[in-house]
């Protein structure tokens, strides 16, 4: 094989040139491929007890019905109606507040200021904070002091609290938080992407650098916008710690209706089935199928961002 | 084509001359100095631009000329850590200091770029842009400066079936001549042109030049170019540039047969750049 490599027309040294492969490539191909095994088949093994465990629960009532007999019975239509309420929540949040950090970052500042890099550093810093001070974060500043505040401000009148305690929209803010670096991070990437001779077209045409922005450099990053949405449903869908404190709860007998309810939620009703259960032997089907549920609803609202975003990406190649 | 245009051109020139109408002075910059951070890039240039005029800025590369263009609509302040000293004025008025925003200088002078650069959007959009952004929303008014743009462009009858196919779908030479129609249709008086065709064949290279001779027309042109036949075919006036510096300008003509300076002559006849 290697020697074919070389062709040439003197055939005299092509003899001399010659070489063979060294044996030593065997062992970092197999270490490499080893790893690769490894994550498949740990993934394989995740998947399988899941898919093995919970297929059998899951069913048409499982999903459509509220637990009963403390979690042993029943289903996790109320999770599953919290969990995807909880996330368009952050959607909401994050995105508007991340994509507008981002235009900020590309458009409005001198890349590499010491402004600049001070801002990105602090995104990077939050991107590393730990889910759990998320959650006390939430607790202190949305339900104590925001939420507090309103309180005191508009509701002093009022029973008990009405903003200053756990509820959906807090929960919402603070998982908004969690994912910003991500959506920031991706929205800029995507930003950086756009030609100069496009923005330049834009303006030489009269346009603003606010019209710029928003007719020419903002549908242009949509797809890059949408990648930073899904990247944050995916991180935001199955984070339990800033949750727990700022708004889910152990089990509601209605679904949240308004902004400052409880909710219940995947990820934190199956850290209640695991570790409050009275009985962990009859709560473990159901834990099965419910995680089961987790991931599929995941999956499922990662489905729909990535297929819109693929319909956009579509209709800019068409551009009709 | 070609023909009619030579005709119509003298036409106007007897015409000019017979009623003693001197050119006019369209734009005009003083004393320019322009500088990317430290670096500085123009060195005080003053050159007149007429109306109804072609005037074409060569050099080799880096020496300014598109620079200086960029200088004529304010473009160059998009680029941050830029700066210019010296004034440069539109019928006298000061294009820095009595316009408030850039933009309205703009669609006054319209640019087109070297390579052609549309919006993913469809051939329609692409031409409205302008007057969207100008606040312009009747749809028959921007109906019919569509077509009259692309009429004028020379492009209406190659596309006027797929006004709403996407740009990206011309040719290259199709879609520089939609850049010039997205440029008419804000109806600027003065165009600037960056290397217009450098990156087309040679029919479609005739065919911007053909372009250029019917809009001088009605249009003030100034236009950078790397080609010398086409800065002698296309304009009246010629400015030559080198090292930041405008070393010389006056009639084409005059700048190809007889130049006043050896520099602008070794450059001409190819000695350099």
């Amino acid at each position: 094989m290697a020697t074919r490599a070389f062709v040439t027309d003197n055939p005299a040294p092509v003899e001399t040139l010659s070489f063979r492969p060294k044996s030593s490539g065997v062992i970092p191909r197999g270490l490499t491929f080893l790893a690769v095994l490894l994550i498949l088949l740990i993934l394989a093994i995740i998947m399988g007890s899941i898919v093995w465990g919970g297929a059998g629960v899951v069913s048409w009532d499982f999903l459509s019905s509220p637990p009963e007999d403390g979690m042993e019975a029943g289903g996790v239509f109320p999770a599953i109606f919290g969990t995807v309420a909880l996330v368009l929540l952050m959607v909401i949040a994050v995105v508007p507040i991340g994509v507008l950090t981002a235009i900020f970052m590309q458009e409005y500042t001198t890349p590499d200021s010491r402004f600049t890099r001070l801002i990105r550093v602090a995104i990077n810093n939050l991107a590393g904070v730990p889910s759990i001070v998320f959650g006390l974060f939430g607790m202190g500043f949305f339900i104590a002091f925001v939420g507090g505040g309103l309180d005191t401000l508009f509701f002093s009148n009022s029973d008990g609290p009405v903003w200053g305690q756990p509820a959906i929209i807090w929960a919402a803010l603070t998982l908004a938080l969690l994912t910003l670096p991500v959506v920031i991070v991706s929205t800029e990437e995507a930003l950086k992407t756009i030609p100069r001779e496009l923005k330049e077209a834009s303006y030489a045409l009269g346009g603003t650098r606010l019209q710029t922005i928003w007719r020419v450099i903002v549908p242009q990053a949509m797809p890059g916008i949408f990648t930073g949405a899904i990247l944050a449903i995916s991180r935001g869908a199955g984070e339990v710690a800033p949750i727990m404190f700022t708004g889910a709860a152990y089990y509601l007998p209605y679904l949240p209706t308004k902004l400052n309810d409880q909710f219940m939620e995947l990820g934190y009703h199956i850290y209640v089935m695991a570790t409050q259960s009275p009985d962990i032997e009859k709560t473990k089907p159901i834990l099965f199928g419910t995680v089961l549920v987790l991931l599929l609803l995941t999956f499922a609202l990662n489905s729909v961002a990535v297929v819109i975003r693929s319909r956009m990406r579509k209709s800019r190649a068409d551009a009709s | 084509m070609h023909r009619d245009m030579s005709v119509k051109e003298a036409e106007r020139k007897i015409a000019e001359k017979s009623m003693n109408i001197q050119p006019r002075v369209k734009v005009s910059a003083t004393n320019l100095n322009f500088f990317y951070g430290k670096l500085q890039a123009l060195h005080d240039v003053s050159l007149d631009m007429e109306e109804n005029r072609v005037t074409a800025l060569i050099g080799p590369s880096g020496c300014g000329k598109s620079t200086f263009l960029r200088t004529l609509n304010r473009m160059n302040e998009t680029i941050p850590g830029t700066r210019l000293e010296g004034t440069v004025t539109l019928d006298g008025r000061n294009i820095y200091r009595e316009f408030d925003e850039p933009s309205q200088i703009r669609t006054r002078v319209g640019m087109v770029f070297q390579k052609s650069n549309p919006f993913p959007k469809s051939i329609y959009e692409n031409v409205a842009y302008g007057l969207r952004v100008n606040g312009i929303k009747e749809k028959h008014l921007i109906d019919q400066v569509v077509e009259e743009s692309l009429k004028r462009a020379a492009l209406w009858e190659e596309v006027k079936d797929k006004l709403d196919h996407s740009a990206f779908m011309l040719s290259g030479g199709q879609q520089q001549r939609l850049c010039i129609a997205r440029a008419l249709a804000v109806r600027p008086e003065v165009i600037l042109m960056d290397e217009p065709a450098s990156a087309l064949d040679p029919i479609s290279t005739s065919r911007i030049e053909d372009l250029i001779a019917e809009l001088k027309n009605s249009f003030t042109i100034v236009i950078v170019t790397h080609n010398m036949q086409q800065a002698a075919r296309v304009s009246d006036y010629t400015a030559f540039f080198f090292e930041g510096q405008l070393i010389e300008a006056g009639e084409t003509q005059q700048m190809f047969t007889r130049p006043g300076i050896k520099k602008t002559e070794d450059y001409i006849t190819g000695r350099f750049g």
